[in-house]
């Protein structure tokens, strides 16, 4: 079966109503077992101190900022090319969450900046840049809001998801672009597999991450189902006045 | 039992506090809002099935 095939919003909801399920466990039980593993079965480091329990909310939270963004890229792209609805609104869903990642990871950084740095923001290139793609995210969410026909909607807001693309890949690599700044290096480097962070901190980490990429999976699935129910409810509700 | 967390207690458990209320508000939200929507959706196809 082509994966197209999940654009028909019938299809997607069976598969959702599918997949739910284990996803919401699986979420849950990573994000509560890596929180308390972090927070309860980790020592203190010997610069930071306990602020280096706050790394398994910040760095989940920050990566799922930057992946929820690239998902509604691909879904904006998905509604440009192809016209499936399910996509434009698979991206309009994850939108809300991506923005409470941003925050979460906005503030747990500010709070973990000021003892480290002696400072709660500073104009750094990563920081500014995601501060930047949080702006970005509530122009999308209200420019989604603001247009009532939904396919000029999806338009328009897919094409200020490619705009804002340029911030989160920015706020992925500023540090490597500029080099500058007070925030470091990621923590966790994907591409080339070292890290800088002890195994003592690393696993619990580890599965945090996966937790919040499951919870956001889950979230945006939930989210999807809504938008296409409250989409048909309007439709139906159209017809019913065009009949009328 | 708490961990020991020294001088940045404060820091460390408004973080986790701001955190886990965001998460919190965010799942609870998103529920709320889905089952509102088959709500709203199940009165639509009732009206629509007394339009024909």
């Amino acid at each position: 079966m082509s994966i197209w095939s999940y654009a028909n919003p019938v299809k997607f909801l069976t598969l959702s109503a599918r997949v739910q399920p284990v996803l919401w466990v699986l979420s849950l039980a990573c994000v509560a077992t890596g929180l308390i593993w972090g927070f309860f079965g980790t020592p203190q480091d010997y610069r930071q101190g306990a602020t280096v329990k706050i790394i398994y909310l910040h760095v989940p939270a920050a990566l799922m900022a930057i992946n929820a963004w690239f998902m509604m890229l691909v879904a904006s792209l998905i509604w440009l090319i192809r016209r499936h609805h399910v996509s434009a609104l698979a991206a309009k869903a994850a939108a809300p969450v991506g923005v409470v990642m941003t925050v979460i990871a906005l503030l747990t950084g500010a709070i973990w900046g000021q003892p480290m740095w002696g400072t709660w923001w500073a104009w750094d290139p990563r920081l500014t840049s995601f501060l930047i793609l949080f702006l970005f995210y509530l122009g999308y969410i209200a420019l989604w809001e603001a247009i009532e026909d939904p396919d000029t909607a999806a338009d328009l807001t897919s094409v200020l998801c490619l705009v804002g693309s340029v911030f989160a890949v920015l706020s992925r690599y500023a540090v490597q672009f500029w080099n500058q700044g007070l925030h470091q290096g990621t923590s966790v480097p994907v591409a080339t597999g070292g890290r800088s962070v002890d195994d003592v901190f690393f696993y619990p980490l580890v599965i945090c991450m996966i937790g919040f990429g499951l919870l956001f999976v889950a979230l945006v699935f939930y989210r999807t189902g809504t938008e296409i129910r409250l989409r048909r409810a309007a439709a139906l509700r159209a017809r019913a006045g065009r009949a009328a | 039992m708490m961990p020991e967390l020294g001088k940045y207690a404060v820091e460390v458990l408004s973080a986790y506090a701001v955190s886990l209320l965001l998460l919190a508000v965010l799942v609870l939200w998103t529920l709320r809002r889905g089952r509102a929507a088959r709500a709203t959706l199940d009165a639509a196809e009732k009206e629509a099935g007394r339009h024909g």
